[in-house]
Formats: C-alpha cells, sequence, structure tokens
C-alpha cells in the first residue's frame, strides 16, 4: 500500500491506480499528503473529518448508510458568518415571526440528492434552537426557523458549511413571493376549470346518448341546465384571464392569442345560453370547458419550463459575496469585523485579499496587487495598483492583500450602475409579437368576415338557421389548437434544452433566433477562457520543473496558468525563492539559479543579460504576454501566457456562419488583442470592434438593430446593457451572476457548442410550432366549411375541437426540437 | 329516473368539496415545491 501511496506523490493522476484508502465520510481516496495510514477511520480533508466527527457526535451516522450520498469531499469555507447576524442583514433577509422565533431562507451550494434533504433537515438537533429546516432540494434552497437568543444565525450557517453545503442569503425573496403567487392562481385555475370540464363532459355524455336513445324531453332540458349551471363559473373564475387578456390587448392595440380566444368563447356562451333557456338547439357548453381547461393547462406548463431557468440565475446571484472585512470606520478602527455589504459606508477601511472581490468602490490605501478587471471592461489582462489607484466592486483582485477606502458602496457603485442601465435598456425593449400572435390578428379579421359573410348570404338564400350557422363557425374555428401549439412546444423545447444545460427564459427568444441574423459576441470568457493560461513554450523540457517548483507557492494569475498546464509535472525541490511584485520570481532550484518573469526583470537579475538561448528567440503574438526564464544566467526559455482561445469556438463559429449568422466580435480589450484573436478566428476586419466601452457596447448593439435583430452573446457586467437591450441577449458559463438576470438564455455549459446547439434547436423548434400551427389551420378550415354548410351538429363540433388539440399535443412532444440524446 | 334529480346535485356537492380542497392545498402552497416531499418519506424515522 505505501507504494501505492508513494506512486500518487509524485503527482500521477492516473485512474488505473486506485489506492485502497478511502475516506470516510466521502468515499474519496485519501490523498498521499494526507495519508496518516495508522487513521482509521481515515479522512481526505479536515473538511471531511469535521464533517463526520459532528455526526457521529449527534447520532446521525445513519448518513452513511443511504447508497447515494455526496461524495465529493467537504470543502468547508471556515467562514465566521458573522455577518449573517449584523442588524443591517436582518433587516433585509430575516424576517421575524410570533413566539420569538426568526425565519430566513438560505441558498445551499452542493445540495444533490435524497441524503442531503435528510442531513439539512436534521440541522435542529445538532443545533439547540434551531426549530426547523426545511429544503427544497430542486431549488437549493432551505428555509430555516430558529428561536432567538437560544441561537443564532451565524452558527446555524457555521454547521452547515462544515457539512459541506455553503449557505447564501436567498437574494430575491420578494420577486419569489410574486411568482409563487402566480404560480399558485393558476394552479387553483387549472383545477377548477378541470372539475367543471369533467363534469360538463358527464352531463354531455348523458344527452348525447340520451338523443340517440330518445330520452325524456324534461330529462334533457334537466342537463341542459345543469351545464350551463356548471359552465357560469367556469367562465366566472378560471375564463376570466382570457377575456381580461383580450381586453388588454384592445387597449393597447396590440395582437394577442386571447383575442380569438374570447371572441369563440363569448359567441359559444351567449349562443350556449339562449339555446338553454329556450330549449333548442346545440349548447357547446362541454367543448368551451375543456377548451378552458387545456389552454390554462398548456400556459401552466410552459411557465412551470421558464421557471426553472429564473430559479437557477435567482440561486446565481445568491452567491455572490455577503460579507466585507471591514478595519475602520470614518472614526475608529474596528479591528476584523465582517460586515454584510449592506452595511458598508464611504470612508471604511476594507481589507481585500488576495482572490476576492473588491466590495465596494473606493481608493487603495496601503499594498499593490493586479486586479482581473474583466467583468468591467473586458480586459484580459490584469491591471496593477498601488496606493492612491482607484478600484471598481465586483472586479476581482488577484495577487495580494489590498486595504481600501470606500467611496460609493451598494446602489451607488460603477456595477450597480451599469446593471441599473442594463435593467433600464431591457424594460425599453418593445416586446416581441409572437408568431402565434401575429396569427391571431389575422385569424379574428378572417372569421369574422366568414361569421358575417355565411350570416348575410344565407340571410339572402333564406336559409332557417343563417345565425345558427354564423355562430357555429364562431365557436368551431376557437384557435385553441393553435394556442395550444406553442405553449407546448415552447415547453418542450425550454425543458429538453435546460437538461442540456441551456437555460431559456422567455419562449419568444427561441423564435427570435430561429431565423439567423448579427450575432455579436464579447471576447474575453465567451470565446476564450476569462483567465490567464500557458498558450505557448518554447523552451526544452527540463525547465518545467525548475519554473514549477518557483510557481508552486505564488498565488499570481501567471503561476495559476504554469500550475495548470503542467499539471502532469512533478516540481523539483526548491531551496530559496523570492517574490518581486510586479517582476517575478527568482530562488535557487536543484542547485540552479532560477528566474522566471517579465522580460526586463529577467534581464535586470540574470548576471549576463545578453546572452539568450535560441529556443527563446521566437516572434509571440501580440494578445500574449511573454514570461523569460533564466537559469544560470542564461535566457532559456519564453513563454506566452494569454487568455486561450476556447477549442469548440473556431468549429463553432464556422458552423454558425454556415447556417448564415453574420459574427460581430465586440470587446471591451485592448484594440491589438482583439484584432489578433479575431483575425486568427475568422472575423471581418469591419467586424472587430476592441476598446468598447459597457455605453459604447450598447450603442453598438442599438446601432446594428437599425438594420435587424441582433442576438448579443457576453459574459461581464460590461456586457449586461448591450444584453438587455439586443433582441435575444445570452449569458455564458462563468459569467457574472448580475447579468445573468438580465440575459434571456443562459449557458451553463463552457465553450459556443451550446449556442451552436440553442439555434439549431429554435430552428427546428418554430418548424414544429410551424407544423402544429398548419394542422389546427386545416382543423379550423374543415370545421368552417361544415360551419358555413349548415351540417356542424354539436357531436361534430364536440369531437373535432379536442380531436385537433389532441393532434397537437401529440404533435409538440414528438417534435424533435432539442435532440435528446445527453450532452 | 327521477332519482337523478338527487344523485347528481349530491355529486356535484362531493365535486365542490374536492374543488375546495384543491384550492385550499393549492393555496397553503402544498404544491409549491413537488420533488422534496417524495424523497422526505423515504426517510421519516424519526
Amino acid at each position: 500500500m505505501s507504494t501505492n501511496l508513494l506512486d500518487v506523490a509524485v503527482g500521477s493522476k492516473r485512474d488505473d491506480l486506485v489506492p485502497t484508502l478511502l475516506c470516510a465520510h466521502c468515499t474519496q481516496a485519501v490523498p498521499p499528503g494526507y495519508a496518516d495510514t495508522n487513521a482509521n477511520p481515515a479522512f481526505c480533508c479536515a473538511g471531511c473529518q469535521t464533517a463526520y466527527a459532528i455526526l457521529h457526535e449527534h447520532g446521525l451516522a445513519r448518513y452513511y448508510d443511504f447508497a447515494e450520498r455526496e461524495t465529493t469531499p467537504v470543502r468547508a469555507s471556515g467562514r465566521s458568518f458573522a455577518e449573517f447576524d449584523h442588524p443591517g442583514f436582518a433587516e433585509k433577509y430575516v424576517q421575524m415571526q410570533t413566539g420569538g422565533l426568526a425565519r430566513t431562507e438560505l441558498y445551499l451550494e452542493g445540495v444533490h440528492c435524497a441524503s442531503c434533504v435528510w442531513l439539512i433537515e436534521r440541522v435542529p438537533l445538532l443545533i439547540n434552537g434551531v426549530v426547523r429546516v426545511e429544503l427544497d432540494v430542486r431549488r437549493s434552497r432551505a428555509a430555516v426557523e430558529w428561536t432567538v437568543g437560544d441561537t443564532t444565525l451565524s452558527a446555524i450557517a457555521r454547521t452547515l458549511d462544515q457539512l459541506g453545503y455553503a449557505p447564501h442569503p436567498f437574494r430575491g425573496v420578494t420577486r419569489d413571493a410574486m411568482r409563487v403567487k402566480e404560480d399558485r392562481g393558476m394552479l387553483t385555475r387549472i383545477g377548477i376549470a378541470g372539475a367543471i370540464a369533467i363534469n360538463i363532459m358527464l352531463a354531455a355524455l348523458a344527452l348525447y346518448s340520451g338523443e340517440a336513445n330518445h330520452m325524456d324531453a324534461s330529462m334533457t332540458q334537466f342537463f341542459r341546465w345543469v351545464s350551463f349551471a356548471l359552465i357560469l363559473p367556469a367562465f366566472i373564475w378560471p375564463g376570466r384571464v382570457f377575456f381580461s387578456g383580450a381586453v388588454a390587448a384592445l387597449r393597447t392595440r396590440s395582437l394577442h392569442m386571447d383575442l380569438p380566444i374570447a371572441l369563440a368563447l363569448a359567441a359559444g356562451l351567449v349562443r350556449g345560453a339562449i339555446n338553454t333557456i329556450t330549449g333548442i338547439g346545440p349548447i357547446y357548453f362541454d367543448g368551451l370547458a375543456i377548451l378552458i381547461f387545456a389552454l390554462l393547462a398548456g400556459r401552466y406548463l410552459q411557465l412551470r419550463g421558464q421557471r426553472f431557468a429564473t430559479d437557477s440565475s435567482d440561486a446565481m446571484k445568491s452567491i455572490a459575496p455577503t460579507s466585507a472585512r471591514v478595519i475602520a470606520d470614518a472614526l475608529h478602527p474596528l479591528g476584523f469585523q465582517d460586515l454584510p455589504i449592506e452595511a458598508l459606508l464611504p470612508e471604511m477601511i476594507v481589507e481585500v485579499r488576495a482572490g476576492e472581490t473588491f466590495p465596494a468602490d473606493g481608493i487603495v490605501v496601503r499594498g499593490t496587487s493586479s486586479i482581473n478587471t474583466a467583468i468591467l471592461t473586458g480586459e484580459s489582462r490584469l491591471s496593477a495598483s498601488k496606493v492612491g489607484d482607484k478600484v471598481f466592486a465586483g472586479t476581482l483582485n488577484v495577487a495580494a492583500p489590498l486595504h481600501l477606502r470606500v467611496e460609493r458602496a451598494g446602489e451607488e457603485t460603477r456595477i450597480a450602475q451599469l446593471l441599473q442601465q442594463g435593467e433600464a435598456s431591457a424594460r425599453r425593449r418593445a416586446p416581441v409579437v409572437v408568431l402565434a400572435n401575429r396569427l391571431a390578428g389575422v385569424f379574428v379579421a378572417i372569421v369574422v368576415v366568414a361569421a358575417i359573410v355565411t350570416y348575410v348570404v344565407k340571410l339572402q338564400l333564406n336559409t332557417a338557421h343563417a345565425l345558427d350557422d354564423a355562430i357555429a363557425l364562431l365557436i368551431v374555428t376557437c384557435p385553441c389548437a393553435l394556442a395550444l401549439a406553442t405553449p407546448l412546444t415552447i415547453a418542450t423545447a425550454v425543458g429538453r434544452a435546460a437538461n442540456r444545460g441551456i437555460l431559456i427564459k422567455g419562449g419568444d427568444a427561441l423564435e427570435l433566433l430561429a431565423t439567423p441574423q448579427t450575432l455579436v459576441l464579447d471576447k474575453t470568457g465567451t470565446i476564450t477562457e476569462g483567465h490567464t493560461t500557458l498558450v505557448s513554450w518554447s523552451g526544452p523540457d527540463w525547465v518545467k520543473p525548475l519554473v514549477l517548483a518557483l510557481e508552486q507557492g505564488s498565488s499570481h494569475p501567471l503561476a495559476d496558468g504554469f500550475r495548470r498546464a503542467w499539471s502532469d509535472v512533478a516540481p523539483a525541490a526548491v531551496i530559496e525563492c523570492r517574490h518581486v511584485m510586479g517582476g517575478g520570481i527568482e530562488g535557487v532550484v536543484d542547485g540552479h539559479d532560477v528566474v522566471v518573469g517579465s522580460p526586463r526583470f529577467v534581464r535586470a537579475h540574470s548576471s549576463s543579460a545578453e546572452r539568450t538561448s535560441a529556443s527563446a528567440l521566437v516572434e509571440l503574438e501580440p494578445a500574449l504576454t511573454p514570461v523569460h526564464v533564466a537559469v544560470d544566467g542564461l535566457v532559456v526559455a519564453l513563454a506566452g501566457m494569454g487568455d486561450r482561445v476556447r477549442e469548440d469556438v473556431g468549429a463553432s463559429l464556422a458552423t454558425l456562419r454556415a447556417a448564415g449568422w453574420r459574427t460581430v466580435l465586440l470587446s471591451g480589450d485592448a484594440n491589438a488583442v482583439v484584432h489578433s484573436v479575431g483575425l486568427a478566428l475568422g472575423f471581418d476586419e469591419s467586424e472587430i470592434v476592441g476598446e468598447a466601452s459597457p455605453e459604447n457596447k450598447l450603442a453598438y448593439v442599438e446601432q446594428l438593430q437599425r438594420s435587424g435583430r441582433v442576438v448579443m452573446v457576453g459574459d461581464g457586467v460590461n456586457d449586461a446593457a448591450a444584453i438587455a437591450a439586443a433582441d435575444v441577449g445570452i449569458g455564458v458559463h462563468g459569467g457574472a451572476e448580475a447579468c445573468l438576470g438580465i440575459a434571456d438564455v443562459y449557458l451553463t455549459r463552457p465553450g459556443l457548442t451550446p449556442l451552436v446547439e440553442l439555434t439549431d434547436a429554435a430552428h427546428r423548434t418554430i418548424r414544429v410550432i410551424r407544423r402544429n400551427i398548419a394542422f389546427s389551420i386545416v382543423y379550423n378550415v374543415l370545421g368552417a366549411s361544415l360551419a358555413i354548410g349548415g351540417l356542424l351538429t354539436p357531436l361534430v363540433a364536440a369531437i373535432l375541437m379536442p380531436a385537433s388539440s389532441l393532434t397537437v399535443v401529440f404533435g409538440a412532444w414528438h417534435g424533435f426540437t432539442f435532440s435528446r440524446r445527453r450532452a | 329516473m327521477s332519482v337523478i334529480y338527487i344523485v347528481l346535485p349530491l355529486a356535484l356537492a362531493i365535486v365542490m368539496g374536492a374543488v375546495g380542497a384543491f384550492v385550499w392545498a393549492a393555496r397553503t402552497g402544498q404544491m409549491d415545491d413537488l420533488d422534496t416531499p417524495a424523497v422526505r418519506m423515504l426517510h421519516d424515522d424519526d
């Protein structure tokens, strides 16, 4: 066993090598560095050990009996979560209840299965004072109730964190409450409409069979009155939505599917009521009740699918940092205190460690570091910052801790302003009139004209049922199938897309993506990976372990790039190592003097500056940052560090262009970098735009919109306004949580392959919708001709209307929208 | 057949009861989360 472990220690990550030592908590292999072979049970990390101890201490060892449970090591953040107890936090996220109880909703990371539900809902057993924890496993959200005074929210948060479920306050409670209310209302309406429809069907069955068997006239009339009594509440409660929709459409002079539906429903109700009272003629109530139910159900299904996308983007928003480490406010030092971001005030001094995002806009008062501003500017290279420099909330501190004097916090920060701008331009955007609604207008016109013509012509010919036939026409042409075709097909497509990591928040996005137009792409983070990687290496292999040895202990992103690229290289032993901020690293490795860093730094620190080996004398692309390596005074290697283009981008762009999309590269990064990347990827010289500020991006997209529809793909806050203004805004994997709220579509898989799938599927979805609409039009023409000819008996109408809807339902589920194979 | 005048209103009254129960369930949020309860009942052991 020990030799096995030794192999792993050397750095090999081969899968065929299975160490026999498994972590008692997460069943992962115990890494060699941590292995205490005598320990029983053994753990892979401190996180797992803590979680295991907590569970055993409280008699919850039954957790380990679950066949399906968490198999990733517990990565507890170890934070104090002190900000969760701050009054500013409580005001925003905690609701006080009767009996000294407090309640909040937390978004938990890492929730995925039945064992998570079991464990999280047993937190009341772990902490005294917690009354109840209830988990919604699909949304990863836990409702927590505790007695104020017995325990604190921070204690609950720490325990959840130790168990491996990092808690975040759930942001968007108000919007969520609104959505829940809407969902419940819809569900209630469907339930009532369904119950009424089924019971009217029963009455209709009696009527139809009674007609064939010569049922007693008084009995017939009884069943007709029962149907009438049943349909009234169906119109008053669930059916009302169609009438209010139609009225709203008329008032705004826009087209909506509710218009022809309300027309047919009203015609049916009036005619049916008259026929019930007079005791002659068809009553139509069975068909109308089914219609209301089917339409409501179709819309609910569509909404359900889109809710999933909205829930996910809400969750992402919740992950944004909650606290800032405040050292001092304007008057006196505070020591280190975790305050919620909401409680930050100007003039406070805040510490931001390497790897953390800045909580507010401000001025650096201590330290030097490099900052990744890609989220705000799109710039892929790091910018250096020193005392006196301005930094912005949302950008990432990469290299070293900084102290910051807050200038603007909360809603006044640059990032918040950009997002507000994004939301404003989203509101300004004209609503899309989807295909179904456009058809509805044409439909209403044709049906009304046909009904009038039928009535007038038949009156001239002196036919007996002129009015009856005209009204039968209005009823039978109710665009039930037409109105179902779109929501059902979109519900299916959105559901299948979600399985493939494409979250679609609005059905109209699918329709807009179906025809190729202009596609505007952001560079950093969208078509490139968004972080520094080793792109080119010219130098001998034996240098690699030496470089890696020096980079091992550095938190600099360039070091990270080396480590990721050479994960299979074992670093050599370091004897001495010195980091020089803004330059590089020098040290003694394996008896050699090694210097790694910027060309200037290496020249200054190697003894004979002029000596450079041939392999290090290559030209680098302008997009790359050069890093020189000198060993014993000789420059032996040159590494090109940069933001690498994602692997699938070339092929994806080619597919999109072949499909007819015009591609534009729009980036905030330096012109030279953008051009070098853009030209390599086959963008037209005139369609590469660099150094675009967020405002420029917005203006550019709006200008493009004058000549056609624009789809904007981006990841950062600097794209937010443009994403919101575009006809379809798409956010990509790893992007700023904030821009997700604005995007219509969010791709959770990296790269552009999902974008290709999306446009392809949108195309197919629209084809299925068109096919379904064609079907329903055929039915309508058939029904209309029967009605005009006076041949439409109530029974034929009752069969024809649901039959057309069923065809559409079948067509929607079997329509080939998203390919069903999982990626 | 006159029994139908008694049975049918009775049936409708039962339906109204069922609809009322459904409306109550939907409004009190019992349909909000349809995934977790299915999982939770598997290990209601204490």
